[in-house]
Formats: structure tokens, sequence, C-alpha cells
């Protein structure tokens, strides 16, 4: 088996005195897809919100790469280049051009030379059939062409780690597919992902595995088919029959 | 009888003095709004930050200068600061140092309005792909909150210019002090005098303010119609 990229153990999380997730665990190794599943509320954002620092947590360790995370601001900074993360908003930013967009954390955060750096985001540009649209701006293009921009920002900074919340959520049907390509190929190759989405042909396609969120706790943490086949849980059945797929 | 107080306004250096005291008032009121623009864009860029007691601190200053009428804070610098601390600084210098904490604190609470109007989706979107604090206002925030800042900000840039004639109270020689003077010498023989003279004031600080004023509606417009479009 690949090597372990993030471990998970014991954590907690609250907001004000509310703790929305119990002690979960888990571990991901290096390649692996995690599809992260739950009904609304469960905790799903939060989680991964926690594994990029844009949450704090009160109690349990993350470890990425072997390496405990102490969590500061400067870890964070650090961490964010490689545990890369897109939202269901795909939020470029609108001053910026779509390569500006794109360059932003290589030039500003990664220090690398223009010209190398030019050159990566118009192949990944590029990979996502966009190689036309470096030029325009945001609000010229439609929501499936700024979340595939949103990835290829993500990906620009060669993240060990892909975490993605919904980024399907508030597209045109028409729109999803073009996304769910381009993170089926991520998959394909190789690169870790923990997938939050609401897919379930997808989720049932590319993940390795499902982690399970049900009211902050990791009720199944299981092989993707024997998830799909033979859920164990309760919970975890009815949030199946739920889902039309 | 009252075309005849126009004269004064022509009579010897008059039309000088007047122009020359409203040179004075536009020097200070540009000083001011460089010196408090900076500042002000510093301080409401602090009062975005999770920082509670710096928020307080900045909160109250802001509204310290808001309630206190601005003449008042005039003579409380221009009497106090030479008395309680020996500072003897020209009237001029007073107010520009009144007038710029005093534009500050407006700006700043223009400049904290812009900077938190950006969706909170965009900072998360900056941070995540490892931008500091510093980068992310550079880069992000602050781009996205000069639009929305403009309006506020030239109308404030408008208010300053018409608070500035409270440096009569101070002698500076500024437009109305020499509007003032100029009424004084000629009024008992001309009593039209000074309708001409307020006249006059009038006209100038329309001509300065009316401008701006248009500007700020248009700019707000154009904001508008590409928010919704
Ligand atoms: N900023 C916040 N302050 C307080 N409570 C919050 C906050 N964000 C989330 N919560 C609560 O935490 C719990 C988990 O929310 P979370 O957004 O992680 O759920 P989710 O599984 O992502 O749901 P969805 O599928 O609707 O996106 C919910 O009970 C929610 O009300
Ligand atoms: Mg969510």
């Amino acid at each position: 088996m690949a090597e372990e990229l993030l471990r998970v153990e014991h954590l907690k999380k609250s907001y004000q005195s509310k703790e929305v997730l119990h002690d979960i665990n888990f571990a991901i190794h290096k390649g692996e897809v995690v599809a992260l599943l739950g009904s609304s509320g469960s905790g799903k954002s939060t989680l991964i919100r926690t594994l990029n620092g844009l949450e704090d947590y009160q109690g349990g360790t993350i470890t990425f790469a072997g390496e405990t995370v102490h969590p500061s601001k400067a870890t964070w900074l650090a961490l964010r280049q490689r545990i890369g993360m897109v939202f269901q908003s795909y939020d470029l930013f609108p001053n910026l051009s779509v390569l500006d967009n794109i360059l932003l954390g290589p030039l500003k955060v990664q220090h690398r030379s223009r010209a190398e750096a030019e050159e990566d985001a118009r192949k990944l540009l590029a990979s996502v059939n966009l190689a036309d649209y470096a030029d325009r701006y945001p609000r010229q293009l439609s929501g499936g062409q700024k979340q595939r921009i949103a990835i290829v920002r993500a990906l620009a900074l060669h993240p060990e780690m892909m975490l993605f919340d919904e980024v399907t959520a508030s597209l045109d049907p028409e729109m999803v597919r073009g996304v769910l390509d381009i993170m089926t190929d991520l998959a394909k190759r190789d690169m870790t992902m923990i997938v939050v989405t609401h897919e379930m042909n997808f989720a049932r396609e590319v993940a390795d595995r499902v982690l399970f969120l049900s009211d902050g706790e990791i009720l199944e943490d299981r092989q993707t088919a024997e998830f799909f086949a033979h859920p164990a849980t309760k919970r975890a059945q009815e949030f199946l029959a739920s889902m039309e797929f | 009888m009252l075309a005849s107080g126009i004269k004064v306004l022509f009579a010897g250096q008059n039309m000088q003095r007047l122009l020359g005291g409203f040179l004075v008032t536009l020097r200070v009121a540009i000083i001011v709004l460089i010196l408090g623009g900076i500042l002000g864009v510093l301080l409401g860029a602090l009062r975005t930050l999770h920082n509670r007691p710096l928020r307080i601190i900045l909160r109250i200053y802001l509204e310290i200068f808001r309630i206190v009428p601005t003449v008042v804070l005039l003579f409380v610098a221009y009497y106090i600061l030479p008395q309680t601390f020996g500072l003897n600084l020209p009237g001029e210098e007073v107010a520009v140092l009144v007038f710029t904490l005093w534009t500050a604190a407006e700006m700043s609470d223009i400049v904290r309005g812009a900077l938190e109007s950006v969706p909170v989706h965009q900072k998360e979107s900056g941070l995540a792909i490892g931008l500091t604090q510093a980068q992310l206002f550079r880069y992000v925030l602050i781009p996205q909150a000069i639009p929305v800042a403009l309006p506020g900000t030239i109308n404030l840039a408008t208010r300053i210019i018409k608070t500035t004639s409270l440096l009569l109270m101070i002698s500076v020689m500024d437009i109305v002090n020499v509007g003032q003077t100029l009424v004084e010498a000629n009024g008992h023989k001309n009593p039209s005098a000074a309708f001409w003279i307020y006249g006059m004031m009038f006209i100038l600080y329309y001509i300065l303010c009316a401008p701006l004023s248009q500007w700020a509606k248009r700019v707000e417009k154009k904001r508008l119609e590409r928010a919704n479009g």
C-alpha cells in the first residue's frame, strides 16, 4: 500500500459551545480518492475546511506527510500550498484576468519565475480545454468555466492533496459533467483527493473509499463498492435511499 | 442699491484677498484629504481584523470625531494644545491636524464598510491559495473595495471642503474670514456688500463641490449597474 499522506485523530470541533465534529478518526494514503458523504448539516464542509486551516479545532491531531500539524498561522500558510481547496462558489477574483487568477499563488506565494509559472498555467488551462480564455475576466465566463479555472488555480501550486467541497452544487446541470471529468482525470493521475459531493454516481465511479458522516461522526469508513452495495448503518441506508441516482 | 454693493467686491485688493482665502481653504482641504485618506485606509483595514480591543478603540475614536462638532474640536486643539502641552502650532497646522484626524475617522468607516462588502468566499479563496493577510488585502480585498468606497470618498471630499470654512474660527486667512472682514469694513456704507461677498463665496464653493457631488452620483450609479448586470 502507498504511503500515508493524511491522518486525523480524535478531531473535535465546536462552533461557540456547540460541538459539530466529535472524535473524527481516519487516514488517507497517497493517491487515494475519498468521497466524504452525508446529509446536509452533518459536518462535511466543516471537516474539510478544518483540513485546510480555515477553521480552528478544539481537540485531536492532524498529521500531514508524516508531520504533526501544530496549528498556527505560519503552519497553515505553508500547508495550503500543499493542500489545495476548491469551493462550491467558484470564487475567482473578479479584479484579475483568468491568467492572473491562476498566477497569483505561484508568483506571490511560491515566488516562482513568471516565465515558468505562466507556461505551467497555460498548460493547465489547456488541460481543462480553456486555453483561449487566459485573458478573459471572470464575469465573461459561465459558471462551469469559472469552476474549472478555480480548480486550475488550486492545481497551479502543485498541491499533494486536493479538497473539493461540493464543487458542482451551484452549476447548471449541463455544466456539471465538464467539472466532474476534470476531477476524474485528476483521480486517474493519482492525485490524493477528498471529495464532498452529492453526485452519487460520480462518487461511486471515482472514489476508492467512502467516509459517511452523520451528525459530526464518521459512521462508516468503507470501500466504495461495499458502501454502496451494503451500507452498514441505518443512517447510511436512509441517506442512500434519499439520493436519486 | 443692490447693484452698488458689487463695487466692494472689486475695490482695492478685495477680489484678490477673497480668492487668496479660497486658495487657503483649498490647500488645507487637499492636504487633509491626502493625509486623512491614507490614515483612514490604514485604520479601516485594521478595523476589519479580528482583534477586539483594537476594533473597540478605533470605534471609540470614530464616534468621538463624529459626535463632537468639528468646530469644538478645532477650539479644543487651538486653545488646549498650546496651554496644556506647550505646543504652539500655527493656526493652519492645527486645522490640518484636526481635520486630518476627523477625515481619517470618517474614511476608516468607509474603508471598513467597503472591505467588509467583499464576500467572505473571496477571502477564503485567497487564503486557500496560501496568501498572507497582507497579500490578501493587496491583491484581493482592496482592489474590490475601491469601487465600493469611491462614491462615499468623493462625498467626504465635498464635506471636507465645506467644513474647512470653519477655519474662520481660528483666524486663518480663509475665504470666509476675508469675506467677513470685507463685510465689516464696508457694511455700514454699503449694506448690499454682504450679499455680494457671501454670494461670491457661495459661487466659489458651489463650483468646487457641485462637480464632486455629481461625480459621486455617477460613480455610484455605474457601480450599481455593474453589480446588478
Ligand atoms: N459558522 C458557523 N457557525 C455556527 N455553526 C455552524 C457554522 N458553520 C456550520 N455550522 C454548523 O455546523 C454543522 C455542520 O455544518 P456543515 O456546513 O459542516 O455541514 P455540511 O455537511 O457541509 O452541510 P451541507 O451539505 O448543507 O453543506 C451544522 O449544524 C451547522 O449548522
Ligand atoms: Mg457543506
